[in-house]
């Protein structure tokens, strides 16, 4: 008690100011039992108030004041009131009642009122149940604040043996619940009984209004200690049929610091005595049907997390890179991918997202809260409801490919405990159509990509049509043309020779001098045509000082392919002579064989010649 | 002028098959080269690999955040405390500019990719660009085939891929591209004569300038390659326009650079390239005045001009070895040297010989890195010569300087990989061409053609021909230009050669295998189909078994990112993620403003991952700076505690293998540290720490090494995690076992203990000073103490 003695002495002061002067006041209502149990077993500090309230006086009351002082009020996240009403004995319902924070005149400022409103005023000896829970934050303070590895956390809880009330309280109790039994210290008042993990204060009868009896509780309490000072929520829509969920955490242990050496050796030795105040792990439970979980910072993947889930829920354990000791921070990043259609429903041409608005770790104390809904590009019209009060604005995001931004709804709320994790509703109107505006866009742009290629290559970009290059370059185009016309008539005449060689090979098959002999003129005639034709090319490829390049493989080409005809012709005719005289074969071939080779050879080099000219 | 769409035609059309093929086949390798890359990302994940990539991510990092101009007048304070580092004057902007461009041309198009996914996809990307540039050089040299099989080739060399993976955001991860990228424009430029090529390659010059040191091999290899030209009497004026304005434009870009600045006209890496741009201008005068003289009177003037000539360039060369005698690395630089004498490095500079990547290769990493692209080379060299042209010679000057630029080397190998695959690439291409040329001769009922049936063969001899001489076509055009004449010779005695070989009706199958394309595309006869088959089998079983080791390579060997490990136990895969542990711990558990010291190689990665301010790091620019923390490092520890007390340190951090087996940690290094830092303070001197010689940490190791610095920090409480002290590493017991640090403090080991950072202990008050007198060891020395003394007395 000497250790904490100090930092008692101004509450106490403040309570005996309280009871002193504002004694008579508001004294209508009556509670007429008071049972208070706080849960100190995890950092949240959870107070639930059971009041019976009855109404001694003559005018009929529709609100009861419930105050809490300064130090709770600052680090009050979350406050109901439930009214149970009795329908008999078993069946009981009940009811939420509105609360807001009023501020009564005439009453001291240290005190920061809320008022719930009842459902039905309270009559004339009328009675009532309410149940009060309160959630804080940070209300327990470790004490000493500093410790090593190997001392365990003890923290300090500070409160009223007396509820704290504008109302004549009849019979009360106060219970604390304390994670284990191990207590360094606590508040000894008449009454008061440790049992267990349990202190139990009362009860205590006809209290008068404002009694403030401080009491503190000092225990040993090793929870994790994990509060996030910043976490930013960012629900994106797709309607591609995924809601992407991305968290960035920055957390700290807010419990007791860390000082000195920190040993690697203990804490895997012994890590239940060296190191007992380090959280290790913490425990995300996702929705079902998540799928595509990450976790990460901004150095990497952190790899050490486990991931399992059922039908009901997906639970994602995560493990910070480090094991975090008093005092210590770490941030990281978890993101995971939900179906669609499990948050986002259609009412009255209206699409409403229907999501949880906090963080999934239960553990967690959140001192700064921002959810971002990002709607997809095109939404419009969009309303929030949130359950409790929160900051709102709108924000424009430039995402994939987007042309005019994705509107962003954001939500900011400090000190967030899991109480506060319930569904929001986002509502906006948003045309199905939109979805094809990207997948269009990257189609069209392609397109006009090609066409403009297509263009670039086919249009003349060329700025002064009159200089020798381009000049050049057009005369160039017309010898290129004209070879390739030359090439056509080399061809066709090749072609000519091969029927030739086919007639040939009729003859020998059939016997039909006379059809051999047909085809010999028919190619004849072709061939002077064809060669008409050559001397026209040829006298442009002459005249055109550009070819003068090609020239002479062009000239090389035709002098060979006159050769060449007229090999055939000669052999074309031996053959049908001797078919026609049945003249003796050996003769014939050798004399034949020795102009094949020839034949063979031109028309190689022929071939070749070709060739050459095509590349150029 | 009638029916021109009936006869080119099949030309034509198969031409344009051909390109649209082979543009296919170019996307699918790029697809290649891309996708094997990402092993790395696939089996770990998408993450900057190890030690110099964190420091070019951090630099994209400011220039994505802070701009151009800030970029360029960056300086660092966040590394070699006290004295900082001018990060825009000292480091090749090329790879972070890319990257940065990339990111901002992404994000402009409102495609929010994060600055680190743009930086672990870049080499992959460039990769695929280094394949296509492959595929054009080589087209250049000897037609599309051998292109498209050395660009295939390339994107799956393993040697290449040990520097691109994706995540591995090095200089080289571009630099390659660029410098594949010049030479494909440098060969471009001499086989057109076109200034427009002549230009880009010097832009392409600058771009490699901008992103690595590598570009001296560029401006050195180019010349040697005009001045082999010009002795062999090749000198052309596409010579003239592929070198002057390299030279002239070339030297003004660099230039530009700041960490080149006016190195580009000082050292003497650069000094080849400005003596044979005057050789090429007195070459190109004389052949200027042959063509305007008549030969009698050129007689006259080459003797006059010789004599006065060899007079000033006698001058000439005096005053420049006087100059660069002058300095006194005789104008080179440490690393260049290192390559022109191998054991300069170890002989004068224990910091360039420290780097593992800097040691000369084994003969199984040849095998390792470029698997049968050791084989094909020569056969590739052979094919070169058949017939030597101006791009020929490149490419095999080019292979001769990075065969022996690897060997001095290993991280040279890299500039080997393209040489090879260009090599390899000719070999395979014209092997592939003559066997399945002679396959298609001799198909059934084409083989006796000549035999028999004397009045089928023209024809179908013709349609043959068509078909064999297809593939060579473009290979035939490349080669036009250069030699046309003295191709145009060849083929006349080609062709007489085929006249007498076809009256004699004999098979030439030997000599077909002389693979170039204008000789024997016409020669209908050459290998035997059983030959040609069992060849082309045996050759897709090379490639294939090239392509399975690449993969192997590029999934096993060269993906894993070194700041994670794993392991494989019977229960699955082990991650040992301790870097990003401590890392992280750092970054978030300390003071913005600390100081950590640690050895320089994780000096890139604390600033990168925990952004704290660290004394040394990878750039290793300053010798003395290094020397003082392997100074510190092997000291005892109350000197090593005044060291960085001195340097204003708050963490000091140990990288301990020992206890998992990591075998590349600070104790394994430590005698690098002992020799830096024997180098610059003598009184650290290596024999204290060697027991005959020999490097040991066990009960025989030294007092001096038991009680260094080092020593400590790594074993602290080491021995109670088994009773023994056993080193998983250098597998034996450690030496001294149980100790306390009086100085340092632990703060943060990781879950391996590979990592372990210690606190400097806040100094001592004066009145605890006298009690740690009676304390104090043998090891504290008197002027050390009266040091300390000194530095308390101001508050006295």
């Amino acid at each position: 008690m000497r250790k904490i003695g100090g930092c008692d002495l101004s509450l106490v002061l403040l309570a005996i100011s309280f009871s002193v002067l504002f004694a008579p006041v508001l004294s209508d209502l009556v509670i007429s039992k008071v049972d208070r149990r706080v849960d100190l077993t995890s950092q949240h500090v959870r107070l639930f108030t059971t009041l019976k309230v009855e109404n001694n006086g003559t005018d009929s009351v529709s609100e009861v004041l419930l105050p809490f002082p300064d130090h709770q009020s600052k680090n009050l996240a979350f406050l109901t009131a439930t009214t149970t009403e009795e329908k008999g004995k078993s069946k009981s319902s009940s009811q939420a009642l509105p609360i807001k924070v009023v501020n009564p005149e005439g009453m001291p400022i240290s005190l920061a009122w809320y008022s719930a409103s009842l459902p039905k005023e309270l009559g004339k000896g009328g009675q009532l149940t309410l149940e009060i829970r309160a959630v804080f934050t940070h209300a327990l303070r470790p004490f000493p604040e500093k410790i090593t590895q190997a001392d365990a956390q003890l923290v300090v809880f500070q409160d009223s043996a007396y509820y704290l009330s504008p109302y004549v309280v009849k019979a009360q109790s106060f219970t604390v619940k304390l994670p284990e039994p191990r207590v360094e210290s606590y508040t000894k008042l008449e009454n008061a009984k440790l049992s267990g993990s349990e202190i139990k204060y009362g009860p205590y009868e006809n209290i008068p209004p404002f009694s403030y009896t401080p009491i503190v509780v000092h225990f040993a309490s090793n929870g994790p200690f994990a509060v996030a000072k910043d976490l930013v929520r960012e629900i994106e829509i797709s309607h591609w049929g995924n809601v992407q969920i991305t968290e960035h955490y920055n957390l700290i242990h807010a419990g007791a610091e860390s000082i000195g050496e920190f040993s690697r050796l203990d804490y895997q030795a012994r890590p239940y005595l060296r190191g007992a105040s380090a959280f290790r792990h913490l425990i995300a439970k996702l929705p079902p049907r998540a799928h595509s979980v990450y976790y990460r910072d901004e150095i990497g993947n952190i790899s050490t997390s486990n991931l399992w889930g059922d039908s009901t829920k997906t639970l994602l354990e995560i493990e910070p890179r480090y094991p975090l000791f008093g005092g210590w921070k770490t941030s990281f990043t978890i993101g995971y991918g939900l179906p669609l259609h499990d948050f986002l429903f259609q009412s009255e041409g209206q699409r409403f997202l229907n999501i949880s608005f906090g963080s999934p770790m239960n553990e967690l104390v959140i001192d700064n809260l921002i959810v971002k809904v990002i709607l997809p590009e095109g939404s419009k019209d969009i309303t929030v409801s949130v359950p409790f009060p929160i900051k709102e604005w709108q924000e424009m995001k430039f995402s994939h490919l987007d042309m005019v931004g994705r509107p962003v709804v954001v939500l900011e709320k400090t000190n967030v405990v899991p109480e506060h994790n319930q569904y929001f509703q986002v509502k906006y109107r948003f045309n199905n159509l939109s979805l094809f505006r990207e997948p269009l866009m990257l189609i069209s742009g392609f397109f006009f990509l090609f066409v403009a290629c297509i263009i670039y290559t086919h249009a003349d970009f060329t700025i002064s049509k009159s200089s020798a290059s381009y000049v050049a370059k057009l005369q160039w185009d017309e010898v290129q043309t004209a070879i390739q016309q030359f090439q056509g008539v080399m061809s066709r005449c090749l072609a000519i020779h091969d029927k030739l060689e086919a007639s040939l090979r009729d003859l020998s098959r059939t016997g039909d001098a006379q059809a051999c002999k047909a085809a010999r003129k028919a190619a004849d005639s072709s061939l002077k045509e064809l060669s008409k034709e050559l001397k026209s090319l040829l006298a442009f490829l002459q005249s055109s000082p550009q070819a003068a390049q090609i020239l002479p493989k062009v000239d090389e080409l035709v002098v060979k392919e006159k050769e060449l005809q007229e090999k055939l012709m000669l052999k074309h005719s031996i053959v049908v002579d001797a078919f026609e005289k049945r003249s003796g074969g050996r003769d014939t071939e050798s004399r034949v064989a020795s102009i094949q080779q020839k034949i063979t050879a031109l028309r190689l080099e022929v071939d070749d010649l070709l060739e050459v000219i095509d590349e150029i | 002028m009638a029916a021109p769409e009936t006869s080119p035609t099949p030309s034509s059309l198969r031409n344009a098959f051909g390109h649209v093929f082979s543009f296919f086949i170019l996307i699918l390798i790029g697809v290649l080269a891309f996708s094997i890359r990402l092993f790395s990302v696939i089996k770990y994940e998408s993450v900057i690999h190890e030690f110099d990539p964190y420091f070019n991510y951090r630099v994209t990092q400011f220039l994505t955040k802070n701009g151009i101009y800030d970029f360029w007048n960056w300086f660092d304070d966040r590394t070699w405390y006290p004295l900082g580092r001018v990060i825009g004057g000292t480091v090749y902007p090329g790879l972070t500019l890319t990257a940065g461009t990339l990111w901002w041309l992404l994000n402009s198009l409102n495609i929010p990719l994060s600055v680190e996914t743009v930086c672990v996809f870049t080499a992959p990307i460039f990769s695929a660009f280094a394949s296509w540039a492959t595929y054009l050089l080589t087209k250049e040299v000897k037609g599309a085939g051998a292109g498209l099989t050395a660009a295939a080739l390339l994107a799956m060399v393993p040697s290449y891929i040990s520097r691109s993976v994706a995540g591995s955001y090095d200089n080289e991860a571009v630099a390659i591209f660029a410098l594949i990228f010049t030479f494909y424009l440098y060969i471009k430029t001499l086989n057109t004569g076109s200034l427009f090529y002549a230009t880009l390659n010097s832009i392409a010059y600058f771009y490699m300038v901008c992103s690595w040191g590598g570009y001296t091999f560029i401006i050195n290899l180019i010349p040697m390659h005009v001045l082999l030209c010009i002795v062999t009497g090749r000198y052309s004026s596409r010579l003239y326009i592929a070198y002057a304005p390299l030279v002239v434009l070339g030297t003004l870009l660099a230039a530009l650079v700041p960490v080149v600045g006016f190195n580009a006209v000082m050292t003497s890496e650069h000094f080849a390239s400005f003596l044979v741009f005057i050789i090429i201008h007195v070459v190109a005068l004389v052949y200027y005045i042959k063509g305007i003289l008549s030969p009698r009177m050129f007689k006259v003037a080459v003797m006059l001009v010789l004599s006065v000539g060899l007079v000033i360039c006698c001058t000439v060369v005096a005053v420049l070895i006087a100059l660069v005698a002058s300095s006194p690395t005789k104008g080179w630089s440490g690393r260049s040297l290192s390559l022109l004498d191998p054991t300069y490095a170890s002989k004068y500079i224990p910091i360039i010989a420290s780097v593992s990547e800097h040691q000369p290769p084994t003969w199984p990493s040849y095998f390792m890195d470029l698997n049968i692209l050791a084989f094909l080379v020569p056969a590739g060299i052979v094919a070169c010569f058949l017939p030597l042209s101006d791009a020929s010679s490149f490419v095999i000057l080019y292979i001769v300087t990075s065969v022996y630029f690897s060997g001095v080397m290993v991280r040279l190998m890299l500039v080997l990989a393209p040489a090879a695959c260009i090599m390899s690439g000719i070999a395979l291409s014209g092997a592939f061409d003559v066997l399945t040329r002679s396959l298609k001769f001799q198909l059934p009922g084409t083989s006796e053609i000549f035999a028999s049936d004397a009045v089928d063969t023209g024809s179908e001899s013709v349609i043959l021909n068509k078909d064999g001489a297809k593939e060579d076509k473009s290979e035939d055009s490349v080669k036009e230009r250069p030699s046309k004449k003295s191709k145009k010779k060849e083929k006349e005695k080609e062709k007489e050669k085929e006249k007498e070989k076809e009256k004699e009706k004999e098979n030439a199958g030997t000599l077909s295998s002389r693979s170039h394309a204008g000789t024997s595309s016409r020669r209908p006869l050459v290998l035997p189909v059983e030959a040609s088959v069992i060849a082309i089998f045996l050759l897709v079983l090379l490639v294939a078994f090239y392509v399975v080791h690449c993969v192997w390579a590029a999934a096993e060997a060269y993906s894993a990112p070194s700041i994670v490990l794993t392991s494989q136990s019977p229960d699955g895969l082990h991650v040992f993620d301790d870097f990003r542990e401590a890392y992280a711990w750092l970054s978030h558990n300390t003071d913005v403003d600390d100081k950590v010291a640690s050895w320089w190689d994780y000096g890139y990665q604390t600033t990168a991952m925990a952004n704290r301010t660290v004394i040394v790091d990878n750039n290793t620019w300053n010798n003395t700076h290094i020397a003082t923390v392997g100074t510190a490092m092997s000291s005892p520890e109350k000197a090593a505690w005044e060291i960085f007390n001195s340097l204003d340190v708050k963490y000091v951090l140990v990288v301990f293998g020992g206890l998992v087996g990591y075998p590349s940690d600070d104790i394994n290094k430590f005698l690098w540290m002992v020799r830096i830092g024997g180098g610059v303070f003598p009184h650290i001197k290596e024999p204290d720490y060697l027991r005959d010689g020999q490097y040991r940490i066990d009960s025989q190791a030294t007092p001096t090494m038991l009680n260094c610095l080092m020593y400590k920090l790594s074993y602290y409480r080491f021995v109670e995690t088994d009773g023994k002290g056993f080193d998983r590493v250098r597998r034996t017991e450690i030496g001294k076992k149980y100790f306390k640090l009086t100085h340092f403090e632990e703060v943060f080991t990781t879950h391996h203990w590979m990592v372990r950072i210690y606190k400097l202990k806040s100094p001592r008050n004066r009145i605890r000073g006298k009690t740690k007198k009676s304390k104090s060891k043998s090891s504290s020395t008197i002027s050390s103490k009266s040091s300390r003394t000194r530095k308390k007395n101001p508050w006295n």
